[in-house]
């Protein structure tokens, strides 16, 4: 329904607040594709809780053993895979043991990718067994984080090659949850860190540093653990560059570094993306008030 | 009547076993033998909903329902992942026993299974989600009107927290000294306050107001209160 001007013919606000969507479509696929083909970087600045997710992981003394759970799918990597990569990164730096797991039964292939492409890409010395252990996926959502809070062999027998626990030496000792000095959920929903507050740390209170990462939809299920319960939180593609920058200002790489520097790859399509978001809404909201007084002054 | 009476006890003798287990270290293996069936469960149940889906499914296909193909296709994708999974199909050979064909790893990206995984689900999976971008522009532009306070409230906070996740926030107002009088007015120190005051106190009533809920609704389930469970017949 268009408002008319005086000579018949829609007004131009008019035809702007009914803009074929297509248009919408076009402006948001190229604010995004444009920051990545123009590689757009800009600068970012560690925020709080990006800095206490980094100094959870730097107070743990050097050599403990930390598990880190993928509890997210590939619908998620985009906004989860930046950050898993740098803190994979980071704890492997900092002379960190790290156990491998999954509450989501997709995350075991994220966590394979992370060992792939980031562990034995950067620390080629680690060896399986004794460095790293990759426990994989197992059903029960938090079931299984229960279970493992008191006894993590009767939760997994086994590796994802089958081998038993009692034969790696890394995890030949860990008998529950408290055995670890860190745990790091990077999380998508459900199963995931929310959970790890409930039935990990509620279990054993103060047993172990919980930080986690998270996507931007499900952070307002997180807010009210942190600081308390979650002593840092990593929040959607910002939280990611945010961590990415104090990791590699610490712990840098010489070769392949963008693997470590997806987060702030993102960040340019977002500025972009969210700029267009304010944009649309200010147009819509003009449209909106140019129609009413048109229709009003008639 | 045993049909009632068998999953009532089962489930009032799990739930007070994990009560206990909670509070009394000497009831901690109780506890774990009971999760430990529940995860069995869980993952039993993913053969249940294997079966679902195959019902749901065949029966559009018989019925030639609309989007019947769909149904097809979702069926043979699901056969054939279950195949390659099981079956091992294409495996690369194990290095310590080549000649065990189950031996052999079917997760990397030269076997079928993987290939699947990395080159089919993943794309797939992220390009559904990425849609999203395309369809909250499109909303954003012609639902969120600033029509009434409340909705006045909303845009402003979504203005905010738009502008302060990104570089933006910094560029327009990071120049004001963290501890000036108008630090307030910094992008950043805006999101804290809407995120660490006001959206934290909210979900904090919330969060409180489920666990009451699910405390009052786990005792009556336990004490056999509460059978909705229960299939009628």
């Amino acid at each position: 329904m268009h408002e008319h001007n005086g000579s018949g013919s829609p007004s131009f606000l008019a035809r702007l607040g009914g803009i074929d969507r297509r248009w919408i479509f076009l402006a948001m696929g190229l604010s995004i594709a444009l920051p990545i083909l123009l590689k757009l970087r800009f600068p970012e600045y560690p925020g709080p809780m990006a800095k206490a997710t980094f100094d959870a992981i730097e107070s743990v003394p050097e050599g403990s053993t930390v598990l880190v759970a993928f509890d997210y799918d590939p619908a998620s990597a985009a906004e989860l895979q930046p950050m898993a990569n740098a803190m994979v990164h980071h704890c492997a730096s900092r002379g960190h043991k790290i156990v491998f797991m999954a509450l989501w039964p997709l995350g075991r292939q994220l966590a394979d990718k992370a060992i792939e492409e980031v562990l034995l890409e950067f620390h080629p010395g680690l060896r399986y067994g004794t460095d790293y252990v990759q426990l994989g996926y197992q059903a029960g959502n938090e079931g299984v984080i229960k279970l493992m809070a008191t006894n993590v062999p009767e939760q997994y027998k086994t590796d994802t090659k089958g081998t038993p626990l009692a034969s790696l030496p890394l995890v030949a000792q860990i008998k529950s949850t408290a055995d670890f000095a860190l745990i790091a959920s990077i999380s998508a929903g459900y199963p995931g860190a929310k959970e790890w507050v409930q039935f990990a740390e509620s279990a054993n209170p103060e047993a172990f540093k919980l930080v986690c990462g998270s996507t931007g939809v499900q952070v307002s299920q997180l807010l009210p653990y942190y600081p308390k319960q979650l002593d840092g939180m990593l929040v959607a593609v910002k939280g990611a560059a945010e961590y990415e920058m104090l990791v590699e200002g610490k712990y840098p790489v010489e070769k392949n570094a963008e693997r470590l520097g997806q987060g702030r790859v993102r960040m340019g399509p977002q500025l972009v993306a969210h700029m267009l978001m304010i944009g649309l809404i200010i147009l819509g909201n003009i449209a909106m008030v140019a129609g009413r007084s048109r229709g009003g002054a008639r | 009547m045993l049909q009632r009476t068998i999953p009532i006890a089962i489930l009032s003798l799990s739930g007070i076993i994990l009560m206990l287990a909670y509070f009394s270290p000497l009831t901690t293996s109780w506890g774990e033998t009971v999760l430990g069936w529940f995860n069995v469960l869980a993952a039993v149940a993913f053969v249940l909903g294997a079966g679902n889906l195959l019902r749901v499914n065949l029966e559009r296909i018989s019925a030639q329902r609309s989007g019947w193909a769909y149904s097809a296709i979702t069926l043979v994708s699901f056969f054939a992942m279950l195949a390659f999974g099981l079956l091992k199909l294409g495996a690369v050979p194990s290095e310590k026993h080549p000649d065990k064909h189950f031996a052999g790893a079917y997760e990397g990206p030269t076997a079928p299974y993987g290939w699947m995984y990395e080159y089919v689900l993943s794309p797939l999976t992220a390009t559904m989600f990425a849609m999203l971008a395309f369809y909250v522009a499109s909303a954003a532009f012609r639902a969120f009107r600033a029509k009434n306070t409340e909705s006045i409230l909303l845009l402003g906070t979504a203005f905010i927290i738009l502008i302060a996740q990104t570089a933006a926030g910094m560029f327009l107002t990071g120049w004001i000294p963290q501890d000036s009088v108008f630090a307030f007015l910094r992008f950043d120190s805006m999101k804290i306050a809407i995120t660490e005051y006001i959206q934290t106190a909210g979900m904090r009533a919330i969060t409180i107001g489920i666990a009451l809920g699910v405390a009052a609704t786990s005792l009556r389930l336990i004490l056999g209160v509460d059978k909705s469970y229960l299939s009628k017949s």
